[in-house]
């Protein structure tokens, strides 16, 4: 066959810059897109560069580091289930793998460093759907978006200099951010208590509960402890790793057990603000018990591989407008893929050491 | 049809064009979820991961229909290495948009999350939890969206430059738009479109077919 163009087509310039307008026009819209020509977007993994900020331990979460993993079950009672048709609250029993923690990016640090624990659970329904929730043992969050957090990540960041945050810079950035002075309030008087056991749980962000007739209620949760009686005992000198040891020795004694309480919001409650407590006469619906029954270290038990993602949801919960949420989901997300791609001695990535010295 | 047509069969059009919006959006949606932290976050990963069990649908429908009805020769005269490149890129295609949303649904799996295309829809696990597995399958996920997208742009530009350039019918045996045939009057709405449609393009189509365009320019005398 003979070749056929016989003639080049005309314009056969403006023919090419059209192929490469076209090619080039698409990649830098990709670039856009995926932020990479777009360098001051607030993304997962700036969130999580600064929170390692500090320096990274291979293999480790990168908030919340330094923790123990727990099993147990969750019993529901049917009195939330007027409001959400997630079978965990009705009258059944849904296996769960926990995890407490203290906030912070150093697996190392003393547990007397800082006066908050977490909670974070995995509830697995019958149905494989499943429910995660990480939850701080404040009532209010001290900021209520992804970049006032990460503002605040970077006021807090320990000067190269002293070691310590500079004060004139956390200063600053407490002036600029008035909503969270129910924060400070709280954290004036809060002190690191010496047992996970005594100390409640809140969700802080608002959710959305679906129930049967598909509508929706704005809830908070909390898990309250049922011995809250030492809450106050102060912990022992000495043992940096006071916590871990203690919740050995009460799950030698027995299981422990927390209640869930739902908070229903009113209309014109914030859902979309952390840093706001809803007022007290809110309907509480007492949903059913935690029961911990075991507790495994971290690095070989069962809650190592989870990501506490609040955004793993079952059918009957959902999100709300909260923008912290989805800031959330995404971050430890990238957390999640850094410490696994860690574990599993990716090229490229930090090696963790093979017996960390302070892990049991 | 027997012998060998000069343009795709209406599934394969209808399929192709389909696809390619919906993997050209995937691919946007990938990129432009794991770079934000806003609501748009969780929107897009609520859309990504039954559009993408779509296309994966789609793309075995596809193959289906691929190996039913073999596509229309290449031009007789398109260079060895061109000819090599369009089969080979062809078939990297195929395998992308197979292996992406399977490569995203094991590594959910591998992560220990629950599959979920909807508030209530789960698929179940298609690999056993690990964290080694996790790692590699999310890196793979993103690496074969990246080559995905490398592709897609070297396919685009390969198509522009056989409606552009070579105007070789190429083009139009995907587009669909028939080649100024006698039928048809001078104002058909194809003739709109001037890409490629002037020339015969394969050794089966009688090359009076394509003379009208031999002016080399393609809108017919
Ligand atoms: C935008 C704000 C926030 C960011 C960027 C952030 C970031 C992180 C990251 C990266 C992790 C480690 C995740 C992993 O590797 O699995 C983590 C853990 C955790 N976060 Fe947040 N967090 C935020 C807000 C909150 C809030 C509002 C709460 C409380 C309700 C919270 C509670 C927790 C808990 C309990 C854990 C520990 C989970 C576990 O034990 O695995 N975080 N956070
Ligand atoms: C044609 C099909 C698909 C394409 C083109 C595609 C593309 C992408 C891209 C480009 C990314 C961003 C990767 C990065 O830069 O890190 C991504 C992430 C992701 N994809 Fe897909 N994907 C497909 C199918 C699927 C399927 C079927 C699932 C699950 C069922 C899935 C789940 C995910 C998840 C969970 C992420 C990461 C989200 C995060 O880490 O925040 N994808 N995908």
């Amino acid at each position: 066959m003979p070749s056929l163009p016989a003639s080049p087509p005309p314009h056969r310039l403006w023919r090419w810059a059209a192929i490469v307008a076209a090619v080039a026009g698409t990649a830098a819209a990709f670039g856009y897109v995926g932020g990479w020509l777009a360098p001051g977007r607030l993304t997962a993994q700036r969130l999580v560069d600064q929170l390692q900020s500090g320096g990274v331990h291979p293999g480790f979460r990168r908030n919340h580091a330094k923790g123990v993993c727990v099993t147990g079950y969750f019993e529901g009672n049917g009195q939330a289930s007027a409001y959400s048709t997630a079978s965990v609250f009705a009258s059944e029993r849904t296996p769960v793998v926990g995890r407490f923690a203290i906030p912070g990016g150093n697996p190392y640090a003393p547990d007397a460093s800082v006066p908050i624990r977490s909670m974070a659970l995995r509830f697995t329904l019958p149905n494989g759907q499943q429910w995660r929730t990480g939850m701080n043992s404040m009532p209010v969050f001290p900021v209520a978006t992804p970049q006032a957090f990460y503002e605040q990540l970077k006021a807090q960041q320990p000067d190269p200099a002293t070691g310590k945050p500079d004060p004139a810079r956390l200063a600053a950035f407490f002036a600029a951010h008035p909503e969270t002075a129910a924060f400070r309030a709280w954290a004036k008087s809060a002190k690191p208590s010496a047992s996970y056991a005594s100390e409640s749980y809140w969700g802080l962000d608002a959710f959305e509960f679906v129930d049967g007739a598909g509508v929706r209620h704005a809830v908070r949760w909390r898990m309250a402890p049922q011995d809250a009686a030492d809450a106050d005992a102060t912990a022992p000198a000495g043992d940096p790793d006071y916590l871990e040891a203690d919740l050995r020795r009460r799950l030698t004694q027995g299981p422990l057990r927390w209640r869930l309480l739902v908070t229903l919001a009113a209309p014109g409650d914030p859902t979309d603000d952390a840093t706001k407590t809803w007022p007290a006469d809110r309907r509480e619906v007492d949903a059913g018990t935690l029961v911990l029954q075991g507790t495994e270290p971290q690095d070989s038990g069962p809650c190592r591989d989870i990501n506490y993602d609040p955004l793993v949801l079952p059918a009957g919960i959902e999100a709300s407008d909260d923008p912290l949420l989805p800031a959330r989901s995404a971050a430890y997300a990238d957390s999640y893929l850094r410490r696994t791609s860690e574990e599993a001695h990716l090229p490229g990535t930090a090696t963790a050491p093979s017996h960390p010295e302070h892990q049991p | 049809m027997n012998a060998p047509s000069d343009r795709f069969v209406w599934p394969a059009r209808l399929l192709h064009w389909l696809m390619a919006a919906l993997i050209l959006a995937m691919l946007f949606i990938g990129v432009g979820m794991v770079a934000s932290v806003s609501e748009r976050h969780a929107w897009l990963l609520r859309i990504h991961k039954p559009l993408g069990i779509a296309i994966l649908l789609l793309a075995v429908l596809r193959l289906g229909v691929r190996l039913r009805h073999p596509p229309p020769p290449l031009p007789a005269d398109l260079p060895a290495l061109q000819r090599l490149a369009a089969h080979a890129s062809h078939w990297l295609l195929y395998v992308l948009m197979l292996a992406l949303p399977l490569v995203g649904w094991a590594m959910l799996s591998a992560g220990g999350y629950p599959v979920m295309l909807s508030e209530s829809l789960r698929l179940p696990s298609i690999f056993p939890a690990g964290p080694t597995a996790f790692a590699v399958l999310r890196h793979l996920h993103a690496w074969l969206a990246l080559l995905l997208f490398l592709t897609f742009l070297a396919h685009l530009g390969a198509a522009l430059y056989h409606g552009l350039i070579r105007r070789d019918g190429v083009l139009s045996s995907m587009a669909g738009l028939r080649r100024s045939e006698p039928p048809a009057s001078p104002q058909s709405p194809q003739l709109l479109l001037s890409q490629d449609d002037a020339v015969a393009s394969t050794p089966s189509v009688p090359l009076a077919d394509g003379a009208t365009g031999s002016s080399g320019d393609s809108l017919p005398p």
